[in-house]
């Protein structure tokens, strides 16, 4: 089975995350890393793939250090890597991502599965699964908590705040894996020294046949107009329990009307 | 007017009440029109009529119920075809967002989720999101196509229309490709009797530090009418159901009060909560990060302070 793993690199939620000055992320100025929701995702792929054979690609678009995330997922154990990365695509939306990443899912060519994380810890929109699937024209089955495939045919389990969902498909499809689906390894130093060693692609927008007219931000559907730091909360009164802490938390509740 | 293409949020025709968000939202930008898929149109057409739909489009069909998501995108992208509205407003769920996200692409309009707040704007729709763990607030113009937003629940306070809405049945035309993944099996889940934590005007949220016992958590929540909530700890050490974690990867909650027990406040956790109006804590360690949001604290043992402090409310509502 050949899988592709999308893996987004990210700013890291500890560090202090900012926009530049045309109010797209600041992408360069600070730490970043693979996404750790994509973690299950490359987990769940290594997993199908050691129980049966093929072969993992992580796959990522972004500016020059997201190769870092490329080599996260092979050193998991991931087999090769594509990373596609051009000045024209920063600042892109939703739908030009999904345009760039359908293009490279496409340039890969024989591909069962394609396996995502829940959502980005940016964005965090969780809509590039379902716009791949719709682009790709594949099966989608997304927030899968459980997965299995037997022969061509997936099984998954989905949960919504009402009911827990079986849902089959048939390969290939996309697949988004939420961060209960697996508890995902750390790199081994073995793995670690053999990523050093596994083929890694660059790919630009020419090299996709994507026009630049297309991606970044003068592209993008849902420009943001304005930015604002929002004031950090100011800490309130806070008491320490000597007796009656329960009776002045009551009392608090009762002067904002809540009780 | 231009039409605004509301789809309604239900379960079993229980309409939500973030349904009746969106359709005041709606109303600032054109004419609503309610979206009902499944069964209970006509019984919500009532509901829907007092929140300023003028019309419900009704689609019943196990062609679309049976599918994850790609029907629902299809029906919604012919009447968009049809009434061109000026809009489309869906629930910020898990199912709303990936709709929304195939809408977008077949009608080739920009697309914008977990808006806390639509307003016209010169050729399209503004929109408002709170970003990065609710650290940023960042304004965006839709003016591709027609703009599809995902409205949070609980940021636009609702109003009362006098419309009465009337109901159309449509024929949906499902696609074999949106077909191509099916839903075998539907488990209900068992409900707590509690409001839904995304709609509840009050969470009480319990982490580690309750051990495990989440009673002290629940018996509080209950003498406020709230919602039960928790960390990723608790969902994690199999204490409380995953459909009540808080946070990035749970349920993102802006209540007008929020309660976290035995919670240390986590990035990930404020991700889902940060936003909430008026936010509390009770944790023994005065040194835990959630402190530093706190419109009011209590260092002490949740073990003590919440079953005092559920008496007192009970003493007071008498
Ligand atoms: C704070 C913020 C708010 C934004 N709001 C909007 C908005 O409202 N509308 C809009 O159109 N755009 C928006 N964007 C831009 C959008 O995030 C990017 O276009 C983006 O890369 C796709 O969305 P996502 O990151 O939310 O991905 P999600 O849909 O949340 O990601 C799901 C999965 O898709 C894969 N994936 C996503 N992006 C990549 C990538 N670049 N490389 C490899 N795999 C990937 C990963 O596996 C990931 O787990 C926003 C960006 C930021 C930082
Ligand atoms: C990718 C990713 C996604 C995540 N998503 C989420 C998410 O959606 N939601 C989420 O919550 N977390 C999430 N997490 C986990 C998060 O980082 C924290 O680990 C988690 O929130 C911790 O839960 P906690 O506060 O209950 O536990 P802890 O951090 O262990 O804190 C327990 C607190 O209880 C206090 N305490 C102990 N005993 C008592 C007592 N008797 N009375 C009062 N106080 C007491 C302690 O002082 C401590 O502050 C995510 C992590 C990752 C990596």
């Amino acid at each position: 089975m050949n899988i592709v793993v999308l893996v987004k690199y990210v700013p890291d939620a500890q560090g202090d995350r900012s926009f530049e000055a045309d109010n797209t992320t600041d992408r360069e100025g600070v730490d970043g890393l693979l996404s750790e929701l994509d973690e299950y995702a490359v987990e769940e792929a290594l997993t199908l793939v050691e129980s049966g054979d093929g072969e993992v690609t992580v796959l990522t678009m972004g500016p020059d250090d997201a190769a870092a995330a490329v080599k996260k997922g092979l050193q998991m154990g991931a087999h090769k890597g594509v990373h596609v990365c051009d000045d024209a695509l920063a600042g892109s939306d939703a739908v030009a991502t999904s345009l760039v990443l359908a293009e490279a899912i496409r340039k890969l060519g024989q591909v069962d599965l394609v396996l995502t994380g829940l959502a980005s810890t940016d964005g965090s929109m969780s809509v590039v699964p379902a716009m791949l699937a719709e682009r790709l024209g594949l099966p989608q089955v997304t927030f899968a908590s459980e997965l299995s495939v037997d022969g061509s045919t997936l099984t998954a389990r989905r949960d919504d705040e009402s009911a827990s969902l079986t849902v089959e498909a048939s390969l290939p499809a996309v697949v988004s894996v939420t961060d209960q689906i697996n508890e995902p390894r750390y790199p081994s130093f073995k793995g670690i020294m053999a990523a050093k060693k596994k083929p890694v692609e660059t790919w630009s927008l020419a090299d996709l046949g994507v026009d630049v007219a297309q991606v970044g931000l003068d592209a993008s559907w849902s420009p943001v107009t304005a930015v604002e730091a929002r004031p950090p909360r100011s800490q309130g009164e806070v008491v320490t329990d000597e007796g009656e802490g329960g009776k002045a938390l009551a009392e608090f509740l009762a002067s904002r009307k809540f009780v | 007017m231009a039409e605004v293409l509301v789809l309604v949020d239900h379960v079993d025709g229980d309409v939500r009440k973030s349904t009746a968000e969106l359709l005041t939202a709606a109303a600032r930008l054109g004419e609503p029109s309610a979206v009902f898929v499944g069964a209970g149109a006509q019984e919500a057409a009532e509901f829907l009529g007092r929140y300023g739909a003028a019309k419900v489009y009704a689609v019943e069909s196990a062609e679309v119920t049976d599918h994850l998501v790609a029907p629902v995108a299809e029906v919604l992208a012919s009447l968009v075809e049809k009434t061109s509205p000026a809009a489309v407003l869906l629930p910020a769920s898990n199912d709303g967002r990936e709709i929304g996200a195939r809408l977008a692409l077949k009608t080739s309009s920009g697309l914008i989720t977990d808006a806390v707040d639509v307003t016209p704007a010169d050729g399209g729709v503004q929109t408002v999101q709170s970003v990065f763990a609710g650290s940023y607030t960042v304004t965006s113009v839709v003016t591709q196509g027609s703009p599809v937003i995902t409205l949070k629940p609980n940021s636009v306070p609702v109003a009362e229309a006098q419309g009465a809405a009337t109901v159309e049945a449509l024929e949906a035309q499902v696609s074999d490709a949106a077909k191509s993944a099916r839903i075998t099996e539907r488990k209900e889940k068992a409900a707590s009797g509690r409001p839904s934590l995304t709609e509840a005007a009050i969470v009480v949220s319990g982490g580690r530090g309750t051990a495990g016992d989440f009673s002290p958590v629940e018996a509080f929540a209950d003498s406020l009418g709230a919602a039960v909530g928790a960390s990723r700890a608790a969902v994690d050490a199999g204490w409380y159901p995953h459909s009540a974690q808080v946070g990035q990867t749970g349920v993102s909650v802006s209540p007008q009060l929020y309660v976290a027990a035995g919670i240390s406040g986590a990035i990930q956790h404020r991700a889902g909560m940060q936003t909430s109006k008026t936010i509390v804590a009770v944790n023994k360690d005065a040194e835990a990060p959630i402190f530093e949001l706190v419109d009011y604290g209590v260092v002490g043992d949740l073990f003590a302070v919440l079953p005092q402090a559920t008496q007192e409310i009970q003493a007071r509502k008498g």
